[in-house]
């Protein structure tokens, strides 16, 4: 079954040093013990709130971040002490917001080739331009565009350079770190459409992390909702959507609102008690546990396996 | 005439005196709010819904300014008030949540100072009756531990709590009219939920009117009863929120909720995107501002700018489409 898997990892972990005082550090446990498997050419959607982890994660398991444990694997292959750079054409990455991830003093041609070069990824100047031209073109710039400098287009726009800086050494593997959220909505679906077409024909992995649970519904075939550092369910998207297993699942998707009056108000509504707890002290057990309307004692003591509860529907609750 | 209409709009212009040029950023917009009523106003970055919103409180900083139209609230004309009476107005009859509770929240006094000095603004009563006025109102937004969270300082608040002592001190005076500029767009589902619940509640307790600004559609459809669609300074769809969501007119308004995927959709389907992109403020399009993005475009579309036009009851929508064929079955539907 090892054989379509593109992107694995294995109990990762990345904790980040806080100085609290002179001689005194503590962890923030971003990711705590996290394993999935990401399938070639899939999109695998992971939720959750601000501060979950799921950036961090997805930066870890780029090594943009060393992690502090755990392993990750690429084709089978253990890259987490591995030599990078053959491995950064096969793994890119498109930022959240667009205008911070583009160098100001770079042209659009400039951004776009820089990557080629470090890969050697073209015979002649002549073939650079081409290519440059082609990627533009096929994130729905035109080829003029090459020559002007970020600040020149709109949000949208800056969204698809980023883009195009991702595809620019055909890779195989993105991760796509909240790509729509910095974008209006009418641009949103605009965004989202490219990506899904870009997959079709490049045949890419997507690994789409957002907190906009509808539209992770729309992109993913599998969804992993993160709490607090930990991976607290994984599923198909539809099952997961139709038949959540884990307590804070189940109130994500009823505090999404939906557009439709009628529905909304039929709806009902989990709406849970106070906020995240700092992921400096995260609670003993089973981290929801301070949040959970169904919290029992053994919650705050044990935290709960991550098991296959039905095939493929993955979760991590005593309950169940 | 019996008014029950609390605010009134009239054809309000605001402009913003930019090196660049003039922006119009709310360019000939008119509407009323009754008593008890919520309105949404929705719309993209840079539509002007906030400028709006900021011109009702008499907000508007340089180099903006109100160039035409006016603001008539509870029977007052808003535009032609001094600073003074302004100040009185503000937080007592109307008052104000923002985005970002953090950068309004004044970060070196304490909580309960800052609500205690909100109510003291208006009102000449001991401080004493003040600080009971400002624990009840932290109570009712829901925050618990009241004596000790007085004493605490906004960065002792996380992000939801921030804006529940924003929401109970906008609501200290009893204000008449409550602007909320998307008080839910920096926090996350979860507490967006809780906050929109909090809302809910409270306005039907005390009964006023809210404005809700916002770009989210799902949060319109879960709290609003009017709703008005905003485009590059335009109200361009306005009516119940059962005619915007399921009987829209506009090519906008019914673009935006094509668009849009949804949580509890049953099968994938592809998205139908607005093409093009938004309007540049600062070269608005002639005719309909959205006569270039628009899939039924005509030549009329990119000449002349649209009127209102009545669909049925107080549904309006700002579209030539509509023009031949309103007033038989509602008009035409796309």
């Amino acid at each position: 079954m090892n054989e379509n898997r593109l992107v694995e990892i294995k109990n990762l972990k990345k904790y980040f040093p806080v100085k609290l005082g002179l001689l005194k550090t503590k962890n923030v446990q971003a990711v705590e013990d996290v394993s999935f498997y990401i399938r070639e050419g899939e999109t695998l959607g992971l939720v959750g709130e601000s501060g979950c982890g799921k950036t961090t994660l997805g930066r870890t398991l780029l090594r943009l971040y060393e992690p502090t444990s755990g392993q990750i694997l690429y084709r089978g292959k253990d890259i987490t002490h591995a030599n990078m750079l053959p491995y950064r054409r096969k793994m890119q990455i498109i930022f959240q917001d667009p205008s911070a991830s583009l160098d100001p003093r770079m042209t659009v041609g400039e951004i776009v080739g820089e990557a080629m070069d470090i890969h050697n990824l073209y015979g002649s100047k002549k073939e650079r331009q081409d290519k440059i031209r082609t990627i533009l073109e096929q994130v729905g710039l035109n080829s003029e565009h090459a020559n002007r400098y970020p600040h020149e287009f709109s949000g949208g726009q800056q969204q698809r350079i980023g883009i195009a800086r991702a595809l620019a050494v055909q890779p195989e593997f993105i991760v796509c770190d909240e790509p729509i959220s910095a974008l209006d909505v009418s641009i949103q679906s605009q965004i989202v459409n490219m990506l899904e077409d870009m997959q079709q024909e490049l045949g890419l992995t997507y690994l789409f992390i957002a907190h906009d649970l509808s539209v992770v519904r729309h992109i993913s075939s599998r969804i992993g909702v993160m709490y607090l550092g930990n991976l607290v369910e994984l599923g198909e998207s539809y099952e997961l959507y139709k038949n959540p297993l884990h307590p804070y699942t189940r109130t994500l998707l009823s505090a999404v609102p939906i557009p439709d009056p009628r529905k909304s108000k039929e709806k009902k509504r989990i709406v849970l008690e106070g906020d995240i707890p700092s992921p400096i002290n995260p609670p003993s057990g089973c981290r929801f546990h301070t949040r959970c309307p169904y919290a029992m004692p053994k919650c705050a003591e044990e935290t709960p396996p991550f098991l296959e509860h039905q095939p493929g529907h993955w979760a991590a609750c005593h309950l169940l | 005439m019996e008014n029950k209409n609390l605010l009134e709009i009239k054809d309000l212009k605001v402009s913003f005196f930019t090196s660049a040029g003039e922006v119009k950023a709310v360019d000939g917009i008119s509407y009323s709010l009754e008593k008890g009523r919520v309105m949404g106003i929705v719309g993209e970055s840079g539509s002007g819904k906030s400028v709006e919103a900021y011109s009702i409180m008499g907000l508007l900083q340089s180099p903006g300014k109100v160039v035409g139209g006016s603001i008539i609230f509870d029977g007052k004309d808003v535009l032609a008030m001094g600073e003074k009476e302004k100040q009185t107005m503000r937080g007592s009859e109307i008052s104000m949540i923002f985005q970002n509770p953090m950068t309004c929240l004044n970060p070196v006094y304490t909580i309960g100072n800052q609500l205690v000095e909100a109510v003291l603004c208006h009102e000449k009563i001991p401080r004493k009756e003040a600080e009971r006025r400002a624990k009840e109102m932290l109570e009712l937004v829901g925050i618990n531990n009241v004596e000790k969270r007085m004493t605490q300082y906004p960065h002792e608040f996380s992000g939801g709590m921030r804006q529940r002592v924003m929401i109970a001190m906008g609501l200290i005076c009893n204000p008449k009219l409550l602007i909320a500029d998307e008080p839910t767009t920096a926090l996350d589902v979860t507490i967006q939920a809780q906050i929109l619940e909090l809302m809910k509640q409270l306005q039907q307790k005390i009964n006023m009117s809210i404005i809700f600004i916002t770009h989210n559609l799902g949060v319109v459809a879960e709290i609003c009863d009017w709703v008005s669609v905003m485009y590059a300074g335009h109200i361009i769809e306005s009516g119940s929120v059962n005619d915007i969501f399921y009987n829209p007119k506009h090519p906008y308004t019914h673009g935006l909720l094509r668009s849009m995927p949804r949580v509890d959709a049953e099968s994938h389907e592809r998205l139908i995107p607005i093409e093009g992109t938004p309007v540049d403020m600062l070269d608005p399009p002639e005719g309909c501002p959205f006569g270039p993005r628009c899939e039924h475009c005509m030549k009329i579309c990119l000449r002349e700018a649209p009127p209102n036009i009545r669909v049925e009851g107080g549904h309006t929508a700002a579209c030539w489409l509509l023009a031949r064929d309103c007033g038989k079955e509602g008009g035409r539907n796309e």
